[in-house]
């Protein structure tokens, strides 16, 4: 088990390289100087500008610059945002934490619907409760969650006014009041990232369930005279997990994805529409930051799907 | 007779399927006596195993129909609510399946797996079903006992894990086991130490047993009556003695002439035809004598010298190879044609991994193949995809060796077209010409592979084998999966095949019965290496090395007359041809016992063995 | 290993009485059974046809502006209501679902054609080709795609536009990047079918009667392995019509003049209270387009691929 994280671990650091290397090369690529834009900016002083420029020693080879780029990122000198004049991770850890709330609340959201119904459905392929829930699983992801955001604030904020739709992270106040106003307005955005999510996990662990229901040793479970209950819990769900762990991981990419819309609309401010914002007022150091913090949080938590998978299944100390 | 443990009448079983009943269990009835073994024999669908099921009412409950009546100690099972038959099940009646790879949860610990029968029906501790588990394990005679229960079954060999499920079907001393084909998936010496243990099992702890297998060797060693299926019916039922010396239904005495019996050959050179019974009336037809067809005068058609095969193991992070898998080692014979050789071992021993060797299917690490004069073990890709055309193979799993996508004509024109033997309409004229000479209709060509039985297809296979006229057909466990009358015909087919075009087979299997009767010269593998070869008598007749004698005992005879004591198996493991990267294989001295028969000069570790079977 | 492949019927097969069933037809026999995939064509090509002839039908201009026309509901003049330029939104919405769907058709093809080219290659390398080719699939995999989308677009846009026009600059980049950023699924289940496939022993047979690497792949293994691929590029044609929705929706999509139905979306949003139907129409055909594609994938998973149930 031991070898096993180091290994997990091992491969993380080049696959985040590797990733570093892309966003760089993208940007290398991009036509024109990325800065140029900078020139037209009348907020931009020249001397900013100048030490931009040399900063990102743009006359460089492209190796040196990545390099020298990647130095700076591990340093943690990310730049200095011109839209708000802030330096980039002090602007980055503020709207980290909102993002991180929202999206570990809607995925924790996702599981605890998805797998108690997958499992369920399962247990009888294909009687009226099972049909129920995959089609209504096919009509959650079918619905983005741009469209549902509106829907939600449509229903439950406009016509029904019961739910604020537009999401503060510094409420004022103390006290239970002010909790239940953070819970309030955390519901919608949780509730369309979370229930997206929930569609596509419940097909997961359905499928999952059901292959594993027709596996001799759910027989021998049977025959051993366990009940319903014992060998869908014991038997069933903890080896129906594991393939739904690295399923769950390969969604990770597109969890984040669905937060950046969410926080759009529900005007969340976290990072994903700090990345919206900074492209809308072209802020370059921000856009890159930001989209190499989200590439660092999909890496961190694919390794964390490793662990788990590890830990889940007893035979991957030997792999 | 005392009053029957299990009292089974009428009983029937139907599945959905389509949104329609289908009925594959038409009113079986029998009874089990107490310490009784009966054991339920028949083909592949014949309902045994949903028979076996349904007594337990393990059958998906939405998606089957029970009928009849079960009565076990006077209770009736199939009326009892799912709660009562919850505490039947694991307690008075217990079942072990036939793949024990599969039947143990993966990622929970064998210990906790055997003790969950104890904890529910017995009520113990965590503790003192432990300590339980350590004694059964112990009972069931697995080594280091009180270390394995906390490891997972991956870290367990395939006869090892069916001793857990036996250890796990006795914890609550059960009136009556139920096992499903528990050794079918077992190397046949491992075969032997399942049978010998349950056997012994069911005398200590006096519980009857119901016996469900394929294999009437099996039922002769073990089953005191037989009840025989076919096609859901109990055809015939009776002492195991009786059916054997006088069967009385067709099918019976159809299925047993169909069935090899090991050293039902003796005293004959030539390979024989398995008898062919009408299943309808019971009457023989004649079984001709096949004729002499080996070419010893010519120069043999494959001449193999030295052959080496070896796998790599790559692990960790960097793909260090930390071992090597000996396949093959220094493997030599030849095959002249018109002839026969087989090669037999047990799972692991590298017949197959041979065969491919020689069709360059898996590159050998050296040696030499010499096909019609020709060493083709050096030839490029291109030299050697011509050559291939006097060499082809068929393959165990008649349903993977067919493309689903292609239809049985253009499969087996194929080989024409791809060597641009024949024009399009030719492939097909020839394509049509040989599904006829297999025993197909000429209209099967049309047809795709699903519409076709098991035994159809492996005539397919043979048919597209024999499109380029080869000279030697390399038949990897061709009728391993097949039921033993398809079987018996296949193998009729390949023996008059044989006969017509002179072709030589490398017949690979594990079945020694079939290999006695198919072939006149065998070799037998063990780790890699040919341990002893000779003429098929010789090495029946006269076996010289000690695992030639391990593996002859172990083969159970369909003959309940012959039943021996088993007890002298001892309880080892197949071993493994994985070494260390560094081993260097040992020279090995052969020694010529008779002429032809070549015997490999065991080592110390085989004296042991020896004088253990000698003494049996 | 004795007998380990008991699946086989003992009885010599019926006589072959029924007409051939070839694997085609046995495929359609499956597909019509899923009623909801068969009603989804129905709704799919209702759609499709809709957007690719509804303007024969519907020929008002769509930046037709009518200030005494501004944010009104459905009604027979405008049957799905106006925006707040008074522009109809049924022409709208047919002329941009006609770019939604070509952006999802075009992307699953790209994504397609370069996830079974990098998986076969995967698939049939026996050497070092096939870790780099996975390793870097999985890295791919590991992209936080959106913000990279939203990135290249950011920095590719303006110099795009100057090359190929507004319309037809912005159509290629969005199809290249969500086509270029979405192939590994295809790629990892060519490869796996491949790795399966190529030991197959119908594969086997054939190489052993001489057949070249190029026919094993073009006659056995790719036929074979096209039933998931079918499965997945229809998934993939729904995942593209949301990236491009979810591009247009965050403004950072295709022109206000080219009113996709994500671009509508965008627009509407603003105006959700006094004018909700114009959020719902485009929303709704995005969903509708998106459910049915997602039925129709999941009955041809059915018929082609009917063990696999995920």
């Amino acid at each position: 088990m031991g070898a096993y994280i180091l290994r997990r671990l091992l491969i993380a650091i080049p696959s985040l390289l590797g990733i570093s290397l892309i966003l760089f090369v993208v940007l290398a690529l991009a036509p024109g100087d990325p800065f140029g834009e900078l020139a037209a900016n009348p907020n931009v002083p020249p001397e900013v500008r100048a030490a931009l420029r040399l900063k990102f020693g743009l006359d460089d080879p492209i190796f040196t610059r990545y390099l020298r780029w990647l130095w700076a990122m591990l340093h943690g000198d990310w730049g200095f945002s011109f839209a708000s004049r802030v330096n980039v991770d002090t602007l980055i850890l503020q709207r980290l934490p909102t993002t991180l709330f929202v999206v570990g609340s809607s995925q924790i959201l996702a599981l605890l619907v998805a797998v108690p119904v997958g499992l369920y459905a399962a247990r009888r392929p294909y009687s009226l409760a099972d049909q129920v829930a995959n089609t209504l699983a096919f009509v959650g992801f079918s619905l983005p969650t741009f469209f549902t955001g509106l829907l939600f604030i449509l229903l439950f904020s406009i016509k029904l006014g019961w739910l604020p739709f537009v999401y503060q992270a510094d409420l004022p106040g103390t006290g239970l009041a002010w909790a239940w106003e953070n819970v309030r307005q955390a519901i919608m955005p949780v509730a369309v990232l979370g229930f997206f999510q929930a569609a596509s996990y419940t097909r997961y662990v359905r499928a999952s369930a059901l292959d594993v229901a027709r596996l001799d040793y759910v027989t021998t479970a049977r025959a051993k005279g366990l009940t319903e209950g014992t060998v869908t819990r014991r038997h069933i769900a903890r080896n129906a997990l594991i393939p739904v762990v690295t399923l769950v991981a390969l969604q990770i990419p597109a969890v984040f994805g669905g937060a950046i819309v969410t926080e759009q609309i529900f005007r969340i401010p976290g990072i994903g529409s700090l990345l919206i914002d900074a492209m809308l007022a072209n802020d370059t150091p921000v856009v890159m930051a930001v989209t190499f913090v989200f590439a660092g949080l999909v890496v961190l938590f694919n390794l964390v799907a490793d662990l788990l998978y590890g830990w889940l299944d007893p035979r991957i100390a030997l792999r | 007779m005392t009053d029957p443990i299990l009292s089974v009448r009428d009983l029937t079983a139907a599945f959905r399927s389509d949104g329609r009943w289908r009925e594959v269990v038409h009113g079986v009835s029998f009874d089990i006596g107490p310490r009784e073994t009966v054991a339920l024999v028949g083909e592949s669908g014949s309902g045994k195993s949903v028979s076996a099921m349904s007594i337990m009412r393990l059958l998906a409950r939405d998606a089957s129909r029970i009928g009849g009546s079960v009565r076990f100690e006077g209770r009736e099972l199939l009326a009892a609510p799912e709660a009562e038959m919850r505490r039947v099940r694991g307690d008075s009646i217990a079942m072990i399946f036939q793949e024990p790879m599969t039947s143990l949860n993966p990622v929970l610990t064998v210990g906790f797996q055997i003790a969950e029968a104890l904890i529910r029906h017995r009520g113990l501790s965590r503790a003192a079903a432990e300590a339980e588990v350590v004694r059964l394990l112990d009972k069931v005679r697995i080594p280091g006992a009180r270390s394995r229960i906390h490891q997972y079954p991956h870290l367990f060999s395939g006869g090892m894990r069916q001793r857990v499920m036996i250890a796990m079907a006795l914890a609550c001393r059960p009136k009556l086991l139920i096992a499903d084909e528990p050794t079918t998936a077992l190397d046949v010496t491992i075969q032997a130490q399942i049978l010998d243990l349950i056997k012994s099992l069911q005398d200590e702890e006096g519980m009857s047993v119901l016996f469900i297998t394929h294999d009437m060797g099996v039922v002769a060693e073990i089953a005191d009556r037989t009840v025989v299926m076919y096609r859901g019916r109990a055809v015939e039922t009776g002492p195991t003695a009786r059916i054997f010396s006088a069967p009385e239904d067709p099918y019976t005495r159809a299925l047993l002439a169909a069935v090899p019996r090991l050293g039902a050959m003796a005293g004959r050179a030539r390979p024989m035809r398995f008898p062919v019974i009408d299943r309808a009336t019971g009457v023989a037809e004649p079984t001709p004598e096949t004729p002499d067809t080996v070419r010893a005068a010519e120069r043999p058609v494959l001449e193999v010298r030295d052959l080496t095969t070896r796998f790599e193991i790559r692990s960790g992070l960097f793909g260090r190879v930390t071992g090597r898998v000996h396949a093959v080692e220094r493997v030599s014979f030849s095959l002249a044609a018109g002839e026969t050789l087989a090669l037999v071992g047990e799972s692991g021993c590298g017949k197959s991994t041979t065969g491919r060797s020689i069709l360059r299917l898996v590159e050998p690490l050296s040696g030499s193949v010499v096909l019609d004069g020709e060493d083709i073990a050096g030839l490029d890709a291109k030299a050697l995809r011509t050559r291939r055309q006097r060499m082809q193979m068929i393959f165990q799993d008649p349903f993977a060796s067919l493309d689903p996508r292609m239809s049985v004509g253009a499969a087996v024109a194929e080989p024409l077209l791809i060597n641009r033997l024949a024009t399009a309409r030719e492939a097909r004229e020839r394509a049509e010409a040989l599904l006829t000479r297999v025993g197909l209709p000429a209209e099967a060509a049309g047809r795709f592979p699903h519409e076709f039985s098991g035994g159809q297809r492996q005539r397919i296979c043979i048919a597209r084998a024999l499109a380029l006229r080869p000279r030697l057909i390399v038949a990897d466990e061709a009728v391993s999966a097949l039921d033993v009358s398809v079987k018996a015909q296949v193998v009729n087919l390949m023996l008059d095949l044989q006969a017509e075009m002179g072709l030589a087979y490398l017949f690979i299997s594990h079945d020694m019965a079939v290999v006695e009767r198919v072939s006149h010269r065998v070799a037998v593998m063990y780790l890699g290496e040919i341990v002893e070869i000779g003429p098929r008598a010789a090495v029946f007749g006269d076996p010289q090395h000690p695992y030639t004698k391990k593996l002859l005992a172990a083969v159970p005879v369909p003959d309940p007359a012959r039943r021996r004591d088993r007890h002298a198996l001892p309880d080892d493991e197949i071993r493994s041809p994985i070494r260390a990267p560094d081993y260097v294989p040992p020279e090995r001295l052969y020694r010529e016992v008779s002429p032809g028969h070549v015997v490999q000069d065991w080592g110390s570790d085989w004296e042991a063995a020896a004088t253990r079977v000698a003494a049996a | 290993m004795a007998g380990s492949t008991l699946a086989s019927p003992s009885v010599e097969a019926p006589p072959l009485a029924r007409a051939p069933a070839s694997p085609g037809r046995e495929t359609w026999r499956r597909f019509r059974r899923h009623r909801l995939a068969l009603a989804s064509v129905a709704v799919l090509a209702v759609l499709v046809g809709g957007v690719l002839f509804g303007g024969l039908i519907w020929p008002l201009a769509i930046d037709d502006i009518d200030f005494s026309a501004q944010l009104q509901g459905p009604s027979w003049a405008h049957p799905f209501g106006t925006d707040d330029l008074g522009q109809d939104l049924l022409a709208r919405m047919i002329y941009g679902g006609r770019i939604s769907l070509a952006v999802g058709f075009a992307a699953m093809a790209v994504a397609s054609l370069i996830g079974v080219v990098v998986g076969a290659l995967a698939g049939m390398s026996r050497r070092m080709l096939d870790p780099a080719l996975m390793w870097l699939t999985d890295l791919f995999l590991s992209l936080p795609q959106l913000p990279l989308l939203l990135l290249v677009i950011y920095l590719f846009r303006d110099s795009l536009k100057a090359v190929f026009g507004v319309q037809g600059g912005v159509f290629l980049m969005i199809v290249a990047v969500i086509g270029g950023l979405r192939w590994m699924p295809v790629a990892r289940l060519v490869r796996a079918q491949f790795l399966t496939l190529r030991e197959k022993e119908f594969v086997e047979a054939s190489r052993s009667q001489g057949a070249t690497t190029g026919h094993l792949v073009r006659r056995h293994i790719l036929p074979n392995a096209l039933g998931p691929v079918i499965v997945a590029a229809s998934i993939e044609v729904s995942a593209a019509i949301i990236a491009e929705s979810t591009l247009s929706f965050l403004g950072l999509g295709f022109p206000p003049d080219i009113p996709t139905w994500g671009r509508l979306l965008f627009d509407a949003k603003d105006h959700l209270d006094v004018a909700p139907h114009w959020a719902l129409f485009p929303g709704g055909a995005i969903f509708l387009t998106v459910l049915s594609i997602n039925f129709i994938g999941d009955g041809l998973r059915d018929a082609l691929d009917p063990r696999r149930v995920l």
